[in-house]
C-alpha cells in the first residue's frame, strides 16, 4: 500500500549537505505493522515527515526516489492535493502529547477541526463523532473531557487525544512518531495495547517509529532497521530477534537488558552515530562494527537477502 | 510486557486530569484581582469608557445636556466650583449642574462640557489608531513571519503596487484611476491562481527575477521597510502630514496608525517564528490543514498576547500624540473640544486660570497611566513565566 523506493533527503545549510537520508527504501502492507527502528538522527522522523509532505523545506529538499502510495507517487502531487490525503488517508500522531496540542482550544475544538477539514458534516454529528472517537481510545467521560483544554489533561489522556484526531477520517495509514516516547512505562503499555486494538477494529496499516526495541517486540508485523539514514536491516520480528544478521542489530540486541545479564555490565556499540553531514565512506556503519574489513571502507554495501523477506546489508557476515 | 494489560480500559482511571478545573477567563480575573495596580488601571479604563460614552451623548445633537459651545463673555475665566449669576445670564446658558464643576475658559464655555466631549474624541483616536496599527502588524507580522523564508518574486511587488496605489488613488479621489488598478490587481490575483491549479505552476516564473526579486526574501523586505520606518522621527513625520492633509479627527487617526505598526510586526512576527516550529502547527499540517486556515486559527490565537499588550500601551501613546498635535493647534479643529486644544487654550491663561491647564493636563495623566498600568498587568498576566513574581 504504502512503498517507498530510493528515498533521499538532503539538508542543505550554508556550507555543508548533510544526507539525512541515503537511498532509503521500505513499504507497509494493507492491514500490517511495519516498526522503523533506529537511533536518534538516523532519519526515521525525516521520512515520516516526507511521506506527508511537511518536511521543513528549507533547510530540506528530497534529492530523489519515489513514495507511492496506492501506487501513486505523492513526490508529484501539488500542495491542494497533498491537504487532501493528509489526515484522510495518511495521518500522524507525534512524539510530544504535551506541545502537539493547541494550546488555546478546546479538545472538542481540535477533534471537530480534525473531522471538518476533511468532511462537510454539521455541528450535532461531529460532536457526536468526537464522543465516539474518545470513548475508543479509552478516554473516561468524553462529554465533560470535550470542554477540556490541553492543559487540563495528563500526558497519556493527550497522547489518546491526538491518537482520536488521527484517526477521525479513518486514514488507510497511521505513521506514529514514537508515540509512547514521552510517556511513563504502564501508560505506554496501555498505550500499545490501544494501537493494536484499534488496527484490528480498523483494519488499518500502522508505520510506528520507534528506538524502542521492546516496544517492536510488542506489536510490529516488520521491522526495518535504520543506520545513518539507510536500511541496515529489514525482516520480520522473529527474523530480527532471533536472527539478526547485521553487525549494528546485533550490537542493539546485545544492549537490551535482560534478566540473564543482571548484575553484568551491559554491552553497548563502540563509537557514536556519525554526524549526517560527516558520513564515512563505505558502509556507514564500519567506524563501529566489530566485522569490518578493508573492503567496507571503500565500498557501499548491498542488501544481502536470507530469503522469505529477510535482507541485511552486510555482506562480511552473509559469507561466513 | 503487555500480558497483564490485556484490556486498556479499566486502567485509565490512574489517567486523571492534573490541573483543577478552571475556566480561561476566571482564571485571568483571579490574576488581575491580584494584581491590584493593573486592576486599578482596568477600573479607571472602563470608567474612562462609560464617561467617553456618555459624554458623546450628553454633549451632541441640536439641545445637548451639557452644551459645550455656549459662550458667556460675562462669565469668562470662572474658577471650579463656582455657581453662575443666574441673574445676568439667559436661563438657556444656565449650565445643566447648576455650577461650573471645572470652571470655564476665556470665552466662558463651560470647561467640564468640554472634557466630556473631548473623552471621546481621545477615546476614539486611540482605539482607532491602534486598531489600524494592529491590523497592519498582524497582516505584515504573520505574512514576514509565516511566508518570509520564501523569496519575493516580481509579480508579487507590482500587484501589491498596483492594489496598494489603487487604494490609495480611490481616496484620494481619482475614482476611474483607482478602481481600474483594483480590477487589474484582482484579475491577476484571480488569473495567477487559475493557472496554478491549471498548469501546476505558477503563471509568471521567467520574468519573475528582475531587480531584486527572487534574491531577498519576504522576510527581509518587510523588515527593512520596518526598519525605515522606525527611522522616521515618527511625531514630524505626522505634523508634516497633518499640515498637508486636511485637518480632521478622521485623518489624524489614520496618520497615528499608519506610523505606530512597527513594533506590532516586530511583535508578530516574532512570535510566528517560533510557533511556526511547534509541534502543534506541525501536528496541524500533518491533519491536512491549509496554511490560512493555521495562520488565523491556530497561531494568530497563540500570537495575540503580546500584540494586545502593546496595544493597549498604543493606546495610551496614542491619545497622548492627539494630545500634543491638538496642543500645537494641528488636531482637531478648534470648535471641537479635545483635551489637547483645552490644554493649548488654556496655556495663555496659566498664572490667571491654573485649572484650564491642570485639568485637561491631570486627565490626560490619568488615563494614559491607567493604559499604561493595564496594559503592564496585562503582560504579566498573560506571560506565565512572569506569573511568578507577582
Amino acid at each position: 500500500m504504502l512503498s517507498i523506493q530510493d528515498l533521499k533527503v538532503y539538508f542543505f545549510s550554508d556550507s555543508r549537505v548533510a544526507r539525512a537520508l541515503d537511498g532509503v527504501s521500505y513499504e507497509a502492507r494493507k492491514g500490517e505493522t511495519v516498526c522503523l527502528v533506529g537511533e536518534s538522527g538516523c532519519g526515521k522522523t525525516v521520512s515520516a515527515l516526507t511521506i506527508l509532505r511537511i518536511l521543513p523545506q528549507p533547510p530540506g529538499r528530497i534529492m530523489g526516489g519515489k513514495i507511492l502510495f496506492n501506487g501513486q507517487n505523492l513526490l508529484d502531487l501539488d500542495e491542494e492535493k497533498m491537504q487532501k490525503i493528509r489526515g484522510r488517508r495518511i495521518a500522524m500522531i507525534f512524539q510530544e502529547p504535551m506541545t502537539s496540542l493547541n494550546p488555546v482550544f478546546t479538545i472538542e475544538e481540535q477533534i471537530q477541526e480534525a473531522i471538518l477539514v476533511h468532511e462537510k458534516v454539521d455541528q450535532e454529528e461531529a460532536r457526536q463523532r468526537s464522543i465516539q472517537l474518545l470513548r475508543d481510545v479509552g478516554i473516561p467521560s468524553p462529554e465533560e473531557r470535550l470542554k477540556d483544554y490541553p492543559h487540563q489533561l495528563s500526558g497519556g489522556q493527550r497522547q489518546r487525544v491526538m491518537i482520536a484526531m488521527a484517526l477521525a477520517c479513518h486514514p488507510e495509514l497511521v505513521i506514529a512518531d514514537e508515540p509512547t516516547t514521552a510517556l511513563d512505562v504502564t501508560i505506554q503499555a496501555q498505550i500499545l495495547n490501544l494501537f493494536r486494538e484499534l488496527k484490528r477494529k480498523r483494519e488499518m496499516s500502522l508505520l510506528y517509529i520507534t528506538h524502542d526495541l521492546g516496544v517492536v517486540a510488542n506489536i510490529a508485523d516488520r521491522v526495518y532497521v535504520m543506520y545513518a539514514g539507510v536500511i541496515a536491516e529489514q525482516g520480520e520480528v522473529a527474523h530480527i530477534f532471533h536472527d539478526a544478521c547485521h553487525p549494528y542489530t546485533q550490537g542493539l540486541l546485545a544492549s537490551l537488558p535482560t534478566r540473564a545479564k543482571r548484575g553484568k555490565t551491559l554491552h553497548s556499540i563502540a563509537g557514536t552515530v556519525p554526524n549526517p553531514a560527516y558520513k564515512p565512506e563505505g558502509c556507514p556503519f564500519h567506524p563501529r562494527c566489530p566485522f569490518a574489513i578493508e573492503t567496507c571502507r571503500s565500498q557501499f554495501p548491498e542488501m544481502c537477502d536470507y530469503g522469505g523477506g529477510h535482507l541485511s546489508r552486510c555482506p562480511v557476515l552473509y559469507e561466513r | 510486557m503487555a500480558r497483564e494489560m490485556e484490556h486498556p480500559l479499566p486502567h485509565t482511571a490512574m489517567e486523571r486530569p492534573l490541573a483543577p478545573r478552571e475556566s480561561r477567563w476566571k482564571e485571568f480575573w483571579r490574576l488581575l484581582r491580584r494584581n491590584r495596580l493593573a486592576f486599578l488601571g482596568l477600573f479607571i479604563f472602563v470608567l474612562f469608557f462609560l464617561i467617553a460614552l456618555t459624554g458623546l451623548f450628553l454633549t451632541s445633537g441640536t439641545r445637548p445636556v451639557f452644551d459645550p459651545a455656549v459662550v458667556r463673555l460675562e462669565e469668562k475665566l470662572r474658577p471650579p466650583l463656582s455657581s453662575p449669576k443666574s441673574e445676568i445670564l439667559v436661563s438657556d446658558t444656565i449650565p445643566r449642574l447648576g455650577l461650573y464643576l471645572f470652571g470655564t475658559d476665556e470665552l466662558g464655555r463651560d470647561v467640564f462640557s468640554r472634557m466630556m466631549q473631548g473623552a471621546w474624541v481621545s477615546l476614539t483616536v486611540g482605539f482607532v489608531a491602534v486598531g489600524i496599527a494592529v491590523f497592519i502588524g498582524i497582516f505584515l507580522g504573520g505574512i514576514s513571519g509565516y511566508y518570509g523564508q520564501n523569496a519575493v518574486r516580481a509579480d508579487q511587488m507590482l500587484l501589491v503596487v498596483a492594489l496598494l496605489l489603487g487604494v490609495g488613488l480611490l481616496v484620494a479621489g481619482a475614482t476611474a484611476a483607482g478602481a481600474a488598478l483594483l480590477i487589474a490587481g484582482g484579475t491577476y490575483l484571480v488569473f495567477s491562481r487559475w493557472w496554478k491549479k491549471k498548469e501546476g505552476k505558477r503563471a509568471a516564473s521567467g520574468w519573475t527575477r528582475v531587480l531584486w526579486a527572487g534574491t531577498i526574501s519576504i522576510d527581509t523586505l518587510i523588515m527593512r521597510f520596518v526598519d525605515i520606518m522606525l527611522c522616521f522621527p515618527s511625531f514630524f513625520l505626522i505634523l508634516t502630514v497633518v499640515a498637508l492633509l486636511p485637518a480632521s479627527i478622521y485623518n489624524i487617526m489614520i496618520v497615528i496608525g499608519l506610523t505606530s505598526w512597527m513594533g506590532t510586526t516586530r511583535f508578530v512576527r516574532a512570535e510566528f517564528l517560533s510557533l511556526k516550529d511547534q509541534d502543534f502547527v506541525t501536528a496541524a499540517r500533518a491533519l491536512g490543514v491549509s496554511n490560512w486556515r493555521i495562520i488565523f486559527r491556530h497561531m494568530i490565537p497563540n500570537a495575540i498576547a503580546p500584540v494586545l499588550v502593546s496595544a493597549t500601551i498604543g493606546i495610551a501613546t496614542a491619545i497622548l500624540t492627539e494630545a500634543g498635535l491638538s496642543f500645537l493647534g494641528l488636531g482637531v479643529p478648534p470648535p471641537h473640544a479635545t483635551w489637547g486644544n483645552i490644554l493649548s487654550d488654556g496655556k495663555n491663561f496659566i498664572f490667571d486660570a491654573p485649572w484650564l491647564t491642570f485639568i485637561p493636563g491631570v486627565a490626560i495623566l490619568i488615563v494614559v497611566l491607567s493604559f499604561n498600568l493595564f496594559g503592564e498587568g496585562l503582560r504579566d498576566i498573560l506571560n506565565p513565566r512572569l506569573r511568578e513574581r507577582s
